[in-house]
């Protein structure tokens, strides 16, 4: 519980997020596959940093490794100034509980509880309550507010990924880790679920770090690190989702 | 957390239904059978007690040959008293009230002219004293009046009632010699129940009773009221010097106490026997569950990442799983309580269809029948959950954001077949000690064969994973040439994975293979028996009584005797005798039995039986080697009534392996009915001259005609009804095992439904692609089928290995692979197999294909 009670107590000081020389190989030897080849990243209070790559070009593992849901061959991350490399499963996990925000591709959530319970379940398994102005809010936000009591069964994919990103923000965490948002989504919905991320930046500074391929990104992004074969080759901001489709036309070609 | 377990079971009823059916059944049968036997042993208890509550002391022929313990087992051992004890009893100045009694056996003749039996209850006969004083009656009048003089009788409630008898009509009564037709005066009741376990009650007046059994001059019990001041006790100590050898004396309540613990001893064989059953059930219950635990868990891997990487920790996934596991057990439990009660009623008819009668009044459902039946269904679904409980834990977070992410094998997966043979040796072992260790006692050993036999049903289980592949390559094969197409994709389906078709076989085995192993016992023993019946007896008829087994009057005998025609009546008698080495059972029989039982001699010849005159005796080969006797040594035994007979041997025979025709110790016909108070026979064999014929037959039943009791059976009839017995056990112990069959039923069932669910996509491209429902079903019931001739692979190996290891710690005389039996078992899989995929089959089929398909 040490971790906890330190993890818990203000870090506004610390970096949300810092990487330092990530190298993660999978298998040994010929067939050994060099997913990231050395990444530096920091990714500071209140910004939106989109990460973007062809296929195979190691964004995934990137996020799997800040999210610390994989361990780097070597290299180090730190989330909110704790290094992850010394952590156990449990403090892994606990950390996880008050730093960490996930959303999935595909929505991930619990088919039996309804919208709300959903967005609650992170502070139900910490064995917190929830705070009602700021569920409240939340649901209101992500315009749910009529649906609580509906199932993800009755819902469209646009709404279980609204659920899911309030299931994200509602315990305020140190990071926000999107893993391709609108990879299953149409492109109009995908568009309102970008523009809600951006908002909740806005209206919360919520840090977030996104892995997408979706150039549309670029529009509402702070920062944009383009990835090709395990490394950071590019970094842009304030530019079009035209511009950004010409740098991923460059980077697969 | 525990609220998403909640809900996620909410959320999969007919999952968690089907998971709680498999522990129902075995709970059921626990509370069934406590409520069962308390019910009757509270029955029991209400009944002696009624019957001497207004009985302070009473007075008992004491056998010489029981203790205690063993007392009330057999109602004429007790020996008779003289008359003479009354009066004396009656000049003490603390006995306010004494009277006498008769107590013996008689049976009541239907309109059918057959015996009124309900399967072995015991057929009674009491006395009463129709002008006396009622205090000491244990019976009630419910119609009717005592009977008076010796054309009357009154009956029991129950068999009034179930045979139609009304007061005035008259029965036929059979108390010692032929059969008396009496009126009858009245219905009555005993201790305050109509029944005693379909036992059947002749009423008689007492001096009719006591001409009737022989017993003139004689009592069987005394009933005494205490003067006002007198205690019970105190009485008790006054009467004891008045009593011959032959009597004993005890206060009412300790005589009702007394005959309660007997009958509860031999209720509590019946309990533990039943509760083995129902342990199998729920040990096979515990494979089915742990299964299908592990296939949602495998199916639910996705939700567990997520949880994980909302921050549950490994323990509270663990608890949800447990939780989860709780809840199941807990409802599984409290239905398999309730459904107890209806089963209780069941079983009791099942004993009764197969001849044991109980006596039944208002339902006991006692405190511990609650609280074992839900600790046991409760602890056994939690012990049953930890593994996949462990390997949810192992579920990683990222398998959150993979997508058909796995669950991942066991560290240990790769010694998996390493520690399946090390679990078979040590159940081995374990059983060798049980069964071989001599030196241990019963409980020890008991307690090392049930762990041996678990511990080996785990063991095949463990290993059934690498045997799956190649046994579902063979047994699926017919099921390529019928089924086509479905029987080739099931055949790949059961081999897909194989822990999961080994652990839902795995259940049906231990059935199977429990059903096997009391088939190759069964066929064993029966061979066996049957040789020694073919050898033993060569008589042209055989007398039995009705049942075939119930030792009746020698009256029907002396009758046969007299047919022109008759060449040998030769019978053996039984009863019991007290040596040296405590209880023994002895037989008489006449000189000429030698023409009808066969038997060997080590020392003598077949003249033995016709020279042993007044006091010789002959014995069985390991008697004598037990006793140290040889030919001339003397033996000294004690009859109930307390008489000593000093014999000297003079033979030794050698039974065969299947039983012996004789008892411990056999004397002369003579010697028997003067030692013996009304003796009895067993059997009795006739030769005719022609042999038996329909002639003869006709005159042997008309001699017969006023002893039903007595059975006349041709040799073969009366082999084949001997064997019968062993029949009728065996049945008794199939339907029960039938019960850890249907269990393992329910692990196919659920094994199938979550596999179709499992592959809802994969069905849905194969109706798109062409494939009709019919053959959606059919190959369903293919994949079935395969897992449940796995199942019966499995179960018979491993059943015959346990005969065998029985069979040599037994010593047991034959070992015979009853190959019908098993050709039965096996199809009886395959119905199981087809009755399972019954259900899950209609729900593959009626798939809604556009739906499967976008199923995600």
């Amino acid at each position: 519980m040490s971790l906890a009670e330190n993890t818990t107590a203000p870090t506004v000081a610390a970096v949300p997020v810092t990487a330092r020389g990530l190298i993660r190989r999978f298998g040994e030897g010929a067939t050994a596959v060099q997913a990231l080849r050395g990444v530096d990243l920091d990714v500071g209070g209140g910004e939106l940093v989109a990460v973007m790559g062809p296929s195979g070009s190691g964004k995934s593992t990137l996020m799997h490794l800040l999210a610390g849901l994989d361990q780097p061959t070597s290299g180090t991350v730190a989330i909110a100034g704790t290094e992850l490399g010394t952590l156990d499963d449990g403090d892994l996990t606990r950390l996880r509980r008050t730093h960490i925000g996930f959303i999935f591709q595909f929505f991930n959530l619990l088919p039996m509880l309804d919208a709300e319970e959903n967005v609650t379940l992170p502070l139900a398994i910490a064995g917190e309550r929830a705070d009602s102005a700021w569920l409240g809010q939340l649901m209101d936000k992500v315009g749910l507010a009529a649906r609580s009591r509906h199932r993800p069964a009755e819902l469209s994919g646009g709404e279980q990924q609204r659920v899911a990103i309030a299931r994200a923000l509602i315990t305020r965490p140190t990071i926000l880790l999107a893993d391709e948002p609108t990879g299953n989504l149409d492109s109009k919905t995908g568009g309102e679920i970008l523009e809600l991320m951006r908002e909740s930046v806005d209206a919360y500074g919520q840090t977030t770090v996104m892995v997408t391929h979706d150039p549309r990104a670029a529009a509402i992004a702070d920062r944009i690190l383009f990835i090709a074969d395990g490394r950071i080759v590019k970094e842009l901001a304030g530019v079009t989702a035209a511009e950004v489709l010409a740098v991923m036309g460059e980077l697969s070609a | 957390m525990i609220r998403v377990a909640l809900k996620g079971l909410a959320g999969r009823k007919l999952r968690a239904v089907l998971t709680a059916l498999a522990i129902v059944l075995g709970v059921a049968m626990i509370s069934g059978t406590y409520i069962l036997t308390d019910t009757i042993k509270s029955a029991f208890g209400t009944v002696f007690e009624t019957v001497y509550q207004h009985t302070d002391v009473v007075i008992k022929g004491k056998s010489a040959v029981s203790g205690e313990e063993e007392e009330g087992g057999e109602r004429r051992e007790a020996p008779a008293f003289s008359e003479a004890v009354l009066a004396r009893v009656r000049a003490l100045p603390g006995v306010a009230e004494a009277q006498g009694a008769v107590e013996d056996t008689a049976q009541l003749v239907g309109r059918d002219g057959k015996v009124i039996a309900v399967g072995g209850a015991p057929d009674l006969a009491f006395s009463v004293h129709p002008h006396g004083n009622q205090r000491f009656n244990p019976l009630t009048l419910t119609a009717g009046s005592w009977p008076v003089g010796p054309g009357q009788v009154a009956i029991d409630a129950n068999t009034a009632k179930r045979h139609n008898y009304k007061v005035g009509q008259t029965i036929g009564v059979i108390a010692l010699g032929a059969e008396q037709r009496l009126r009858i005066s009245g219905i009555a009741k005993i201790g305050g129940v109509s029944s005693l376990g379909g036992a059947t009650m002749a009423i008689l007046e007492f001096a009719v009773a006591q001409k009737a059994f022989h017993k003139e001059g004689q009592l069987d019990s005394i009933s005494i009221a205490a003067a006002h001041g007198y205690s019970p006790e105190r009485l008790v100590e006054e009467i004891k010097p008045l009593l011959p050898p032959n009597a004993q004396v005890r206060t009412g309540e300790a005589q009702a106490k007394q005959q309660t613990k007997t009958t509860n001893g031999f209720l509590s064989i019946i309990q533990n026997f039943l509760l083995a059953f129902g342990g199998v059930a729920l040990f096979v219950g515990a494979f089915v569950i742990a299964n299908t635990l592990s296939i949602t868990i495998a199916q639910r891997t996705r939700e567990l990442a997520t949880l994980r990487t909302l921050g549950a920790t490994q323990r509270q996934v663990r608890r949800s799983v447990l939780v989860e596991a709780f809840l199941i057990g807990l409802l599984a439990s409290v239905v398999g309580l309730f459904l107890g009660l209806g089963l209780a009623k069941g079983l009791n008819s099942l004993f009764v269809s197969f001849g044991i009668d109980l006596p039944q009044a208002a339902t006991v459902f006692a405190t511990r029948t609650v609280v074992v039946s839900l600790l046991v269904g409760v602890g056994i679904t939690m012990l049953a959950a930890l593994r996949p409980a462990i390997r949810a834990t192992r579920v990683p977070p990222i398998a959150a954001v993979r997508e058909g992410a796995v669950l991942p094998t066991s560290r240990f997966a790769r010694y998996g077949n390493v520690a399946a043979s090390l679990t078979i040796g040590v159940a081995v072992a374990l059983m060798l000690v049980g069964l071989f260790a001599g030196s241990l006692s019963t409980a020890p050993r008991l307690l090392a064969i049930g762990l041996g036999a678990a511990s080996l049903f785990v063991g095949v289980a463990m290993l059934a994973k690498t045997l799956v592949p190649p046994l579902a390559a063979v047994l699926g094969w017919p099921g390529t040439r019928i089924g086509g197409t479905a029987g080739r994709l099931a055949r790949g389906n059961a081999k897909r994975n194989p822990a999961r078709t080994a652990s839902t076989a795995s259940a049906l085995m231990i059935g199977l293979a429990l059903v096997t192993l009391v088939a190759v016992l069964a066929a064993g023993l029966k061979s066996t028996f049957e040789g020694a019946i073919n050898q033993l007896f060569h008589g042209d008829y055989a007398l039995t009584a009705t049942n075939n087994f119930s030792p009746i009057s020698t009256a029907s005998a002396e009758a046969v005797a007299k047919v022109p025609g008759v060449e040998v009546v030769s019978g053996v008698r039984a009863g019991f005798g007290r040596t040296s080495g405590g209880k023994v059972n002895v037989s008489g029989v006449s000189g000429d039995i030698s023409r009808v039982i066969h038997v060997k001699w080590k020392h003598g010849s077949p003249a033995v039986p016709a020279e042993l005159g007044h006091d010789g005796a002959f014995v069985s080969k390991d008697y004598a080697k037990e006793e140290h006797l040889h030919v001339g040594s003397p033996l000294i035994v004690k009859t109930p009534t307390g008489k000593v007979m000093h014999l000297y041997l003079r033979g030794i025979f050698v039974p065969p392996k299947g039983g012996s025709p004789f008892g411990d110790i056999t004397i002369s016909t003579n010697r028997f009915d003067a030692e013996y108070q009304n003796p009895q026979s067993v059997y009795t064999f006739i030769d005719m001259a022609g042999g038996a014929n329909a002639a003869n037959t006709h005159r042997l039943q008309a001699a017969l005609a006023a002893f039903p009791d007595a059975k006349l059976q041709t040799e073969s009839q009366f082999k084949e009804n001997q064997e019968k017995g062993i029949d009728t056990l065996l049945n008794l112990l199939y339907v029960l095992l039938s019960l850890s069959v249907i269990v393992s039923l329910f692990g196919i069932v659920n094994t199938l439904v979550l596999t179709v669910f499992e592959r809802t996509r994969e069905l849905g491209m194969l109706r798109a692609v062409g494939m009709t429902r019919r053959q959606v079903r059919s190959m369903i019931r293919h994949e079935s089928v395969i897992t449940a001739l796995i199942g019966a692979a499995l179960g018979i190996p491993v059943g015959v290995l346990l005969a065998l290891m029985i069979g040599q710690a037994i010593e047991y005389p034959a070992f015979t692979i009853p190959v019908g039996t098993l050709v039965v078992v096996v199809i009886a899989a395959i119905l199981a197999g087809l009755l399972a995929a019954i259900f899950p089959a209609r729900r593959a089929a009626r798939l809604n294909v556009l739906r499967a398909l976008q199923y995600e």
